[in-house]
């Protein structure tokens, strides 16, 4: 088979944000007819590519061919107008219009300015028969569940600019993560779209963080990581394994002296026991146990339910099924207070947007969690607080070390700590912490990790999410591994169990 | 994962349609319309069976309510069109007494023709819309305090041109004022044709242009709207310049109904006309609504105000809390509607 | 070295601008007005501008302070001037019913009357923004319909004049050679910095109109909190009513309070809170609503005719409004990105932004 020219061929990208290099010198290329995925972990560079792509974001170096033709894009609607549409996880649609004018908003067909809408009516209709959908154009879309909205985003996208011809406008489609709260017959239903798309000339670049979802429905594949191109290949030449290891790659050990910490054997009695907890669209109804004193590390990639499995735990996202017993009391875990009544501690891995107040000050936001769980009545007295603020600003070394200064101003890794701080003061029996080392300075993330160490040698539990898989190794008694939405083993750390095993039950989804 | 047992091609395919339907019949967005015509209804009829005897059952009291209420019917429109798209216009009652005062200074103390100053006071009315559009827009300043600056704005003109009531004795004005369009059944003056003909242009600009759809669109996802490409700063404050057009028409029609300029009229009017829109069944969120329904809203609101005339007994205040309780069961209902629409 | 230092922190205390626009605002007139700043003794009651500016501003105060706390959650109070209304109206006319209007336990019980309905008010606006999920501005807009209404059922439309001594004292009296109304205000402000910086009430509102989700995340018990803060404004509503109706000695059921929501949105927002919700500052507002009575005050003083006071309220919306969007800032003051004080996406050094404006500090 002759290789067909690239309909999309970039070159050399390069992004630039201050203090970071998101992109440097990236080279992608997408054939017409085919899915294309892009993989990668957190800031490989897969939506700063897209956003490249799309024309959200401006180049700061490189080219990006389109036709054969060099393209520069300034704005998404510009890069719509040359064939490059983009639907991504929310559905970015209006709910309370119609099918068909969520398809044609913007182009309708008008006559003398006025809008013909049996006309509009028909030719969306004639759009979504014509990709093989069983949809009313004439219903407002809020009247569908999202996975049909999903398919609307698509046929919009794909009917732009050329409305009579018999191809399509688009030339190229990204799809940015549309399967992740879709049930597995939407997935079925949205993948038969996209391979009738592929055999009709447009080309799709897939992103998914599930596995399967890449393996069943892609034809090639381009990995990232830190921003550089680690490899383009046929999905068929590459295993599992191989792309995971391509993805996470071997971070240099950075933190040997935590290695050889020895694993304590003599965890105590089962603190926290959940079973069968689950959440549709969240994760997999799941059993698990953590006792005391035991650090449970996560493992799993980027979007396999590791977050999620830590947000029921905290009641942060209420269960569908099953039930949770801290300390051998069931918790109804209906909200985060009885959560954390019942001793239970989340770090969120969205210190912005979850977890600080930026407006008030290191103090404010260390004692917020304390103080909720007193009430309003009951202030902590003065010097009591500060002598603990102190105390904590001192122990995690938190920079400046200043009580008053306002939390949205620290660095990333001060922040993380003065969310640690806020936690330990309410001396939890289980603490979660989701990514508590994510895009802090080195330093910073060998005294979390070690702080992880004592806690858990004074009693306490501790459930530790991290994407470097060294990282929760180094660290746990005990490892969950994810994958697709679903805890799928539950390994005892030991001499035998390395990366690479981790590595091969993510890849295989299957215990041993 | 759903535990569908059916094939996966048949199960998304064959049972959205039906689902579809059904969710279509409970959420169906002219729902809050059709409850408001059929409590017009239910008010009207049980206004007919009660005060046969004085004479409500004349066709001329239904259309008197068009007489009475056609200023608020196109405030009311103007605000229709700023709530659909999510945002609110607190200046409609200042912007519709600074028109008064406008009109009947220029007119009476400067002399001007009718003529000249109508298309003057509808300028200076959109002009006003659109500068608090564009800050809106521009600077990214809730609509609430941008409005809340233009209520202060043209309530203090008024009283800049003067502190005094301004009453218009020009001949034009009292002829126009006085012009009466007959139906046969009864007649409808000037002030209620031309706002039954605001109604109709707004329902057609609504529906079947581009600009009216964009005004849906933005209201329910201004997100969406943006990543679809529609211009939605332009669409804002062509909103906004609307409702200050709308609330400039109010103002001449309010003046050529009380023949006066008073720097006191239509305070609070801003209020009305909202609450005709939300009665009406508009959500105040934004991006569902009709303009049919606000005309149900301002029938149902004037029909308050008529009811209460005939009871008699009942002193005006009575209009305040039922307008304040109705308002308080449509948001209570477009409350539960919205988070069922949701699930 | 040391006064620029000093300089620097005295002009970046959260309270400069807003007591330089005050202080501007009262030198304004002793050009127009000599003895602007003298007070002077008469029958043994204090009189003069300054005093004046208080006592005509009191119920502006109350109402700011407690939409203070309104706004801090991220919220928004639009019932209050009905509140005021119906307090004042429900408390004039029990008190009109009475034979002797001078009793002091009658009128003590007309006026615990009147506030337990603007308390109610305030719970039917908590429970509408709390429990059912109703944005602020709209649930509130039911009782700023009704409520003028109810208040005018209660007075039944008409001016209801009481002449009671015990009752005049609250809004017109005076108490120690100054107005009684001060010794109020001093006392619902100490109140109300007692209750949100003595217990923790102040920490958990700031932190629920900081961040909503963070907050739910940490147990905090926002529902309860936001209800208790629509109470506590209605509250400070109610007993400014007390302090209109009294010292007019009249229930109007149409106009008392008219538009002091507004007001009390501008002096809170001239104050340093923001719009958003988060950090507050009670005392920022005292000085915000002592602004917009001296702006009135000075509109008369310096013989601009009084009518034009609203067309300079709306000028001051307008600009402190600019002034605290942080695109108007980046248009204006030249490109420092558009990073506001409250977006604060990287980390930097904070000092820089506020040197090309200055004035930016009116927003904090």
């Amino acid at each position: 088979m002759a290789e067909p020219q690239p309909v999309l061929e970039m070159t050399g990208i390069v992004k630039e944000f201050p203090g970071v290099r998101a992109l440097s010198g990236v080279d992608f290329r997408l054939f017409p007819g085919e899915i294309h995925a892009l993989m990668g972990e957190n800031g490989a560079g897969k939506s700063t590519l897209i956003k490249v792509l799309t024309g959200v974001y401006s180049l700061d170096g490189g080219t990006i061919t389109l036709d054969g033709e060099s393209v520069r894009f300034g704005s998404p609607l510009q890069a719509q107008q040359a064939g490059i549409s983009t639907v991504y996880q929310e559905v970015n649609l209006c709910p309370n219009l119609s099918v068909a004018e969520n398809i044609f908003i913007g182009r309708e067909p008008t006559r003398a300015g006025r809008i013909q809408w049996k006309r509009m009516r028909k030719e969306a209709a004639e759009l979504v028969d014509r990709l093989g959908l069983d949809i009313d154009v004439a219903a407002p879309l809020s009247s569908y569940p999202l996975a049909v909205q999903q398919l609307v985003a698509i046929v919009r996208s794909v009917g732009t600019g050329d409305r009579d011809g018999a191809g399509f406008g688009t030339k190229v489609l990204v799809l940015d993560e549309p399967t992740s709260s879709l049930d597995r017959d939407e997935v079925l239903e949205l993948f038969r779209l996209m391979r009738q798309l592929r055999d009709e000339g447009v080309a799709i670049l897939f992103v998914s963080h599930f596995l399967d979802q890449i393996y069943e429905v892609c034809d090639r594949m381009t990995v990232l990581r830190n921003g550089t191109l680690v490899g383009e290949h046929l999905v068929r030449d590459l295993d599992q394994v191989g792309l995971i290891e391509l993805m996470i790659g071997k971070a240099l050990d950075q933190l040997e002296e935590l290695h050889e910490h020895q694993m304590r054997s003599d965890v105590g009695e089962t603190l926290v026991k959940a079973e069968g907890l689950g959440r549709t669209g969240g994760i997999a109804p799941f059993d698990l146990e953590i006792n005391k004193g035991e650090v449970l590390g996560l493992a799993g990639l980027l979007g396999s339910g590791r977050t999620e499995l830590a947000r029921l735990l905290f009641g942060a996202d209420q269960p569908d099924s099953g039930k949770v017993t801290i300390g051998g009391k069931q918790v109804s875990m209906s909200a985060p207070n009885d959560a954390i009544a019942a001793g239970v501690a989340f770090c969120s891995e969205n210190r912005k947007s979850e977890g600080l107040v930026p407006d008030l000050t290191v103090r404010e936001n260390i004692i917020l969690a304390l103080q909720a769980a007193r009430g309003w009545t009951r202030p902590i007295p003065a010097s009591q607080r500060d002598e603990l603020v102190a105390a904590y600003i001192k122990a995690l070394d938190i920079r400046p070390a200043d009580p008053e200064a306002r939390v949205g101003r620290l660095s990333g890794g001060n922040q993380q700590k003065v969310l640690l701080a806020r936690w330990l003061i309410t001396q939890p029996k289980l603490l979660i912490l989701d990514e508590p080392t994510r895009g802090i300075d080195i330093g910073a993330k060998t005294e979390i990790q070690k702080l992880v160490v004592s806690l858990s040698e004074d009693g306490m539990s501790v459930l530790y999410i991290a994407a470097e898989l060294e990282e929760v190794l180094r660290l746990s008694h005990t490892i969950g591994v994810l994958r697709d939405r679903r805890l799928v083993a539950r390994l005892t750390n030991g001499p035998e169990i390395t990366t690479s095993k981790i590595l091969e039950t993510i890849a295989s989804g299957e215990h041993q | 994962m759903s535990a569908t047992t059916q094939t996966p091609k048949a199960a998304p395919r064959g049972s959205t349609a039906s689902r579809a339907r059904a969710t279509r019949l409970l959420g169906d967005r002219r729902l809050p319309v059709l409850v408001t015509a059929a409590l017009f209804i239910a008010m009207y009829v049980g206004g007919l069976s009660r005060y046969q005897n004085y004479g409500f059952a004349e066709p001329q009291v239904f259309l008197n309510l068009f007489i009475d209420n056609g200023y608020l019917l196109v405030a009311a429109i103007g605000a229709t069109f700023v709530i659909m798209s999510g945002g609110i216009d607190l200046s409609v009652g200042s912007m519709i007494g600074f028109t008064t005062m406008f009109t009947a200074w220029l007119v009476e103390r400067q002399g001007l023709p009718l003529l000249l100053v109508v298309p003057l006071a509808l300028a200076v009315g959109a002009f006003g819309g659109f500068l608090m559009g564009y800050v809106i827009h521009n600077f990214e300043i809730q609509p609430f305090i941008v409005t809340l600056a233009g209520l202060f704005l043209f309530r203090g003109l008024c009283l800049v041109i003067s502190k005094e009531s301004i009453s218009i004795n020009d001949a034009s004005v009292g002829t126009l004022a006085q012009t009466r369009v007959s139906l046969g059944v009864g007649d409808l003056s000037i002030g209620a044709v031309v706002a039954l003909v605001v109604l109709a242009v707004a329902f057609y600009v609504l529906h079947y242009t581009r600009f009216g759809r964009r005004v849906y669109a933005i209201g329910g996802n201004e997100q969406s709207a943006l990543l679809m490409g529609l211009p939605l700063g332009g669409t804002k404050i062509a909103v906004y310049t609307v409702s200050g057009f709308c609330s400039a028409l109010a103002g001449l029609l309010f003046m050529l109904y009380i023949q006066s300029g008073d720097p006191l009229h239509a305070v609070g009017m801003e209020l009305d006309a909202i609450a005709a829109v939300v009665i009406g069944g508009t959500l105040l969120t934004g991006g569902s609504g009709y303009v049919l329904g606000t005309l149900f809203g301002v029938l149902v609101l004037g029909l308050i105000k008529s009811v209460i005339t005939f009871e008699g007994t009942l002193s005006s205040w009575w209009t305040k809390i039922a307008t304040g309780v109705l308002l308080c069961a449509f948001i209570l209902v477009q409350r539960t509607m919205t988070s069922r629409r949701k699930t | 070295m040391t006064t620029i230092s000093r300089w620097r922190a005295l002009t970046h205390h959260h309270l400069f601008w807003p007591v330089a626009v005050l202080i501007a605002l009262l030198l304004v007139n002793v050009p127009f007005t000599p003895d602007f700043f003298s007070i002077n003794m008469t029958d043994g009651h204090l009189y003069g501008s300054l005093v004046s500016i208080v006592l005509f501003g009191s119920p502006l105060i109350l109402v700011a302070v407690g939409m203070t706390l309104v706004i801090a959650t991220g919220g928004i109070d639009l019932s209050v001037g009905a509140v005021v209304a119906i307090t004042g109206a429900l408390t004039c006319s029990y008190i009109s019913d009475q034979a002797d209007q001078n009793t002091l336990s009658a009128v003590f019980l007309a006026m615990g009357i009147g506030l337990v309905a603007a308390v109610v008010c305030g719970l039917w606006n908590g429970f509408l923004v709390a429990r059912m999920g109703i944005q602020p501005i709209i649930a509130t807009l039911i009782i700023m319909v009704a409520g003028r209404g109810v208040a005018q059922l209660i007075t039944d439309g008409q001016i209801i004049t009481v002449n009671s001594e015990p009752y005049k004292l609250i809004g017109g009296g005076y108490w120690l050679t100054l107005p009684f109304s001060v010794f109020v205000v001093a006392a619902v402000v100490a109140v109300t910095v007692a209750l949100t910086r003595r217990t923790a009430l102040g920490l958990l509102v700031e932190s629920v109109g900081g961040n909503a989700e963070a907050s739910r995340l940490v147990g905090i018990r926002s529902t309860r909190i936001k209800i208790m803060v629509y109470m506590f404004c209605a509250l400070c509503a109610g007993i400014a009513g007390l302090m209109i109706s009294s010292n007019t000695s009249a229930a109007d059921g149409n106009n008392a309070g008219l538009w002091i929501e507004l007001d009390a949105i501008l002096a809170v927002v001239i104050g340093g809170t923001s719009l958003l919700g988060g950090r507050f500052s009670i005392g920022g507002t005292v000085v915000g609503a002592l602004v917009i009575q001296t702006l009135t005050t000075t509109i008369y003083t310096i013989g601009v005719p009084t009518q034009t006071n609203l067309v300079f309220k709306a000028a001051v919306v307008i600009v402190v409004c600019l002034l605290q969007s942080p695109k108007f800032r980046a248009k204006v003051f030249g490109a420092k990105g558009p990073q506001g004080p409250r977006q604060g996406a990287a980390p930097v050094e904070p000092a820089p932004a506020a040197d090309a404006a200055p004035k930016m500090e009116v927003s904090r």
